[in-house]
This record gives C-alpha cells, structure tokens and sequence, in this order.
C-alpha cells in the first residue's frame, strides 16, 4: 500500500465494512427468531431426552426405543409411508408438471390454480373429507356398489390405503411446484436442437428434458419425502388406528408417561435419521449435477 | 404510528382498570372468589348450570370458570409454581396418576362428606363427580335389538359376524379381554395384577385383531363410527352413543359386564383457596346437585342419594351408569391397578397393536 492512497484506501475499507455490517445486521431479527424459537426449545428438548424422571442422566428413553419392538416398527412405518407417497407423487406428479410446462403461460396459470387450490384448504377439512368419501358407507363405495362395481364394500380408509390417499393428495402440490419451475427453466432451444440433430421426441425427452429436469424433481421428492415424515393427522384419522407413525408415537408417549424426555428421545432419533438422509441425497444431488456437467 | 398510541393507551387502560380492579376486590373483601377449570363443550355447560353458579350462589362467592385440556396443563403450572386454579375436573385415572405424582392437595373428607357415595369413587386426591361406563355397543342394522350381550360375544366372530372397533388405548382394553376368555368380573383385577395376567389378556386382544377394522382414540370419534355405520360393534362411553343415538344413529349398548368409570374434581398442589374449595366440593358433592346435572348428559351421579330424591325420572334414572341396576352389572375401573401397571400394560398393548 502506497501512502498517498492509504487514508483513502482505509476510508473505502471501513465504509465496505460499516455497509457489511449493516447488511448482516439486516438478517438480526429473523436470527434471533429463529434462535429463540427454534435453535433454543429444540436443544432443550435434546438435553431433556438424556434425563430421567428424577433429572439424572439417563440413556433410559434410548434403551427402551431398542427393547420395545413397537419403536422400531413405528420408525420403519415411518420411513415406508414416506417412501411410498413420494414414489406415487413422483408418478402423478411429473407427468402433471411436464404437461402444465407445455401449456401456454395463460393456459398453465390457470391449471396451475387447480393444483394450488387443495393447498390453500385446511389439511384437517381435506382429511376429514376423505374419510367420508372413502369409508364404509361413504360415497365411493355406495355408488361403486350401486352402479354393480363391486358388492362387499372396499377397505378403502382406516389402514395404509387411506392414509396414502390422504397423504398423495396432500403431498402433491410439494412436488408438481418444484418441478413445474425447474421444467419451465428449460431452455427449449435444447430441444429444438436435438431435433435437428435427428432425435425423435420421445428420444429428445429422454436425453435432454429429463436430465435437465432432474434437480427440480429431486427437490421436490425430498421435500415432500421430509414433509412426511413429521405427519400426524393423516395417519390418525385415515389409519384406523393401524398406522403409528413416529409422529403418533410421540403423542402416544406424552399422554403415557407424561415426559417430555420420552416423547423428545423419539424426535432426536428422527431428527438424526433425517438428517442423515438429507446428507446422502445432497451427495446424490450433486453428484447428479457433476454427471450432467460431465455430459455437457 | 397511529398504532402506538392506541397500542399505549391500551395498555393504560389495562393497568387503570387492573388498579380499580384490585381496589374493587379489596373494598369487597367478604366476597371470596375461586376459579374452577373443566373440559369446556356440553359437559362444562351442564357443570356450570348444574353445578358451579349455584353452589357459587349458595357460598356467597364469585366464581371464575376456565378450560382446558387435561392434567398435563395443570403439571405445567404447578412445576412453574404459578397455580391458579382451586379445582379442576379431570377423568379418574389421571387424577390416579396426578395424586402419586404428587401434584394434588390431598382431600379434605372432614369437610367433603361421602358417605352416600358409591364404592372407591372418592379417592384421596379425587371426589367423584359424575359416573360413566365403558360398554359394548351394536349397530341395530346389522344386529337388530338382540345385539351381543356379553364380552364373550363381543368375541364371537362367527355367531355375530361382523367388524369391530376397539380401543387403540389400554385403558378399558384388558378388562374385557379377560372376561372374554372366561374370568368373571370380581376376578379381573386379581388375574391381571398377577404375573402372566396382562400377557393373557393381551393375547386375547390378539385373537381378535383381524376383525378390528378401527382402533379408536377418542369418544368423539366412536361416536361418529357407529353413526356413520362404520364398525357393526363397538366399544366407547355410553353418554357418547345415547347423543348419536339421539340423532339417528343406529346403535344400542348394555351396560352388562361395561366398566364403571367417573369423573371428578380435584384441587392442585398450591391451590390460591384450598380452603375454600374444599367447602366447594362438599357443596357440589351433595346429592340435589348431582341429580340437577343429570338432566344435562346421561352420566349418573356418584352420590346414591341423588336417586332417592325423586327429581331423576324414574324411567330416565333406568338409562345413567350409576343406576344400582346399572352398576350391579358393571365392574368398576380399579385405579390402585392403573397407577401401579399402565405404563408396563400400555407398552406391551402397542408392542401387539404394531405387530
């Protein structure tokens, strides 16, 4: 640094300092949100989960998730319904997505409501709806029989055929968003390109639309896949009972033992598995992107 | 900005009127005020018209009424010290359970008389309020008035063909299962607090578990399963069926073998009034209140005597759980058994549940 230009260089350091500063401190509120209401009860419910009912340390709550056989299959019932719905939004939704993409903006705006509309309606309303169009007497299946259908009523509600329904519909919208904008961003221009250079449609989508499509579709399995595995009125109302969810579970708890230990032992488990999960689809993610750039 | 000002006078006013409240409490210093908390809905409206205002009216005391949800908001408070409530309603076994947790004021039964109560509904910690019973009920569709009428038959797929529901909880769960499988009613507490006796009755519950198309979660939601026709038999609380049933639903209940259950009122550890609730509770125990709250829900009175009063009627005293042909019929819950075996009982009921 030369001296002439140092008082000038240090004001100009400051000032990009003072303005940085400034610009971080614009994130404040929202940190200490996020901190006093997320970071703070959340570590608390972590430290309560090593507790015993007389405040010692104790890996109690730990030990019985191992013994109890009923913890393990809740955890894997989890994990399962989570896997399930999101394969069948996959199957739903990305063909639902890639038509609305092709659509006019105007035409697309306007489907698009329908798929937002079930979004907006309260989740309760929406699952109290299905029970009553799927139950025993319910409108599906007493025109099903009236209409000479089927003639014993289907188990459509009350077990994992409900609770996926409910889910599906409910998840739907998480997935159809994500890769409705990732298919939108597509550059047409690649297509066309791959027309003239011979490849059929069918082949041109395969090659070209699907890969550069991937990342928002995986975006929107993973969060829809996340999503689930927090669910808790689906599966109490449209589960009859059958399907125990972690979340479930963790009501179950509080009711029982009343501990907060017992039930937050459970949420640290499924907190720790998600994570992990998140981590190795990220891995996948980009490994993904490194492919594709490979390609290129 | 426009806000702020209305935001402080607010405020203000809030601290004016909390001045003049306390100096309008100290001037009326006889008039004693307590705050009674129950579960809201048509059972709090039936507690507060039959019961609350006028034993408030005849104590000469300003009552506060409040809602929740159960015993885990009053835990919250009495562990931050910040109780508030002198009494609170609650079912039977969580009060059980709250009294050995030690967040209960023990009761006064110097003051609370009981003697007219019917048996083990007056615990320690708890006075009975009103009776209800666990009972088997069917859908008159599928099984006409002559429904099943024991718990053998409850079992009995093939003599009454058709899909259950039970409940997902354990509480009310084993005691069924055991008179299922043969053990008569005095018996069932002895089998089950002896070693084998909740893995026999879970056993029971096993053998059933094809045929449970729902396990149900609360009394709101059996209700609406036999009103919806869902399940062609049932287990659940009779008040419940009789409201359906009001409204067209197809369902009946006995009450032979049901479980005998109540509710009942208790005071929390640090109680601001204790003293003074306690003198409530005696007040409402009596039986010219109970009777009263029976024209409100089919829940019968704790308290014999409300039946010889002649304000029941007598066709309408036939239908309440506590009716002595009632619950000649009935087991009663016994909750020394919850307190001591809910929680090992509740761990293997899930373990077959998600088998």
């Amino acid at each position: 640094m030369s001296h002439p230009v140092g008082p000038n260089a240090e004001g100009l350091r400051r000032d990009a300092l003072i303005e940085r500063l400034a610009l971080f401190s614009l994130t404040g509120p929202a940190l200490l949100l996020v901190t006093v209401t997320m970071l703070l009860p959340v570590g608390w419910l972590f430290w309560l989960s090593f507790l015993n009912d007389a405040g010692a340390f104790s890996l109690e709550h730990y030990h019985r998730m191992l013994v109890q056989p009923s913890y393990g299959r809740a955890f894997r019932m989890t994990f399962e319904i989570s896997f399930i719905t999101t394969a069948i939004c996959i199957v739903l939704g990305y063909p639902l997505a890639y038509v609305l993409s092709q659509l006019p903006r105007r035409a697309a705006n306007i489907c698009m409501i329908a798929v937002m509309l079930p979004f907006w309606t309260s989740l309760l309303v929406r699952t109290y709806a299905w029970l009553v169009l799927l139950q025993r007497q319910g409108v599906i299946n007493s025109w099903g029989m009236k209409l000479g259908l089927w003639d014993t009523p289907l188990a459509l509600v009350h077990n994992l055929n409900g609770t996926l329904i409910g889910m599906v519909h409910i998840m739907l919208p998480f997935l159809v968003l994500p890769v409705y904008a990732s298919m939108r961003a597509i550059d047409k221009d690649y297509l066309k390109a791959a027309a003239n250079l011979g490849a059929s449609p069918t082949r041109a989508f395969w090659l070209v639309f699907l890969p550069l499509s991937l990342p928002g579709l995986l975006a929107g399995s993973l969060m829809v896949f996340i999503l689930c595995l927090g669910f808790y009125v689906t599966p109490a109302v449209l589960g009859g009972g059958k399907i125990t969810m972690v979340a479930n579970r963790i009501a179950t708890d509080i009711e029982l033992f009343f501990n907060w230990g017992a039930a937050s032992s459970l949420g640290v488990v499924l907190f720790i598995l998600t994570g992990i999960i998140l981590y190795v689809a990220s891995r996948i993610v980009r490994l993904d992107r490194l492919l594709g750039g490979g390609g290129a | 900005m426009n806000d702020k000002v209305t935001a402080g006078g607010r405020f203000a006013a809030l601290i004016l009127s909390g001045i003049a409240l306390s100096v309008s409490v100290n001037g009326a210093a006889a008039q004693q005020t307590l705050t009674v908390v129950s579960f809201g809905g048509s059972y709090q409206d039936g507690q507060s018209k039959a019961l609350f205002q006028p034993a408030a009216k005849a104590l000469g005391i300003t009552l506060k009424e409040e809602t929740y949800s159960g015993i885990a908001d009053l835990r919250l408070k009495v562990k931050a010290g910040a109780v508030t409530w002198d009494i609170v309603a609650s079912g039977s076994g969580s009060a059980a359970r709250a009294g050995a947790e030690g967040i209960l004021e023990k009761l006064d039964y110097k003051v609370i008389d009981t003697k007219d109560f019917l048996p083990q509904m007056a615990t320690d910690y708890c006075v009975g309020g009103d009776v209800f019973s666990t009972v088997l009920a069917w859908n008159t569709k599928t099984f006409g008035e002559n429904g099943p009428k024991s718990w053998a038959d409850f079992w009995d797929v093939k003599k009454f063909p058709g899909k259950r529901s039970y409940r997902k909880g354990v509480a009310g769960a084993l005691e069924p299962a055991l008179m299922a499988d043969g053990v008569p009613p005095n018996k069932v507490y002895e089998v089950l607090s002896s070693p084998g006796g909740i893995e026999r009755a879970i056993k029971k519950v096993r053998e059933l578990k094809p045929h449970v198309a729902v396990w149900w979660t609360s009394g709101a939601q059996h209700a609406q399963l036999m009103k919806d026709g869902e399940v062609d038999m049932i287990t659940g609380w009779n008040g419940r069926f009789d409201v359906v049933a009001k409204d067209g639903a197809k369902v009946a209940y006995t009450f032979n073998q049901a479980l005998l259950d109540y509710d009942c009122f208790a005071v929390p550890k640090g109680a601001p009034n204790k003293d003074l609730a306690m003198k409530f509770l005696a007040e409402i125990s009596k039986p010219q209140y109970q009777a009263e709250f029976t024209k409100y829900i089919t829940y019968g009175p704790t308290n014999k005597k409300a039946y010889d009063l002649g304000t029941i009627d007598a066709a309408y005293a036939k239908r309440l759980p506590s009716h002595p042909d009632n619950a000649a019929k009935q087991l009663t819950i016994n909750l020394d058994w919850y307190i001591k075996f809910e929680a090992q009982a509740a761990t293997a009921y899930e373990n077959m549940l998600s088998e």
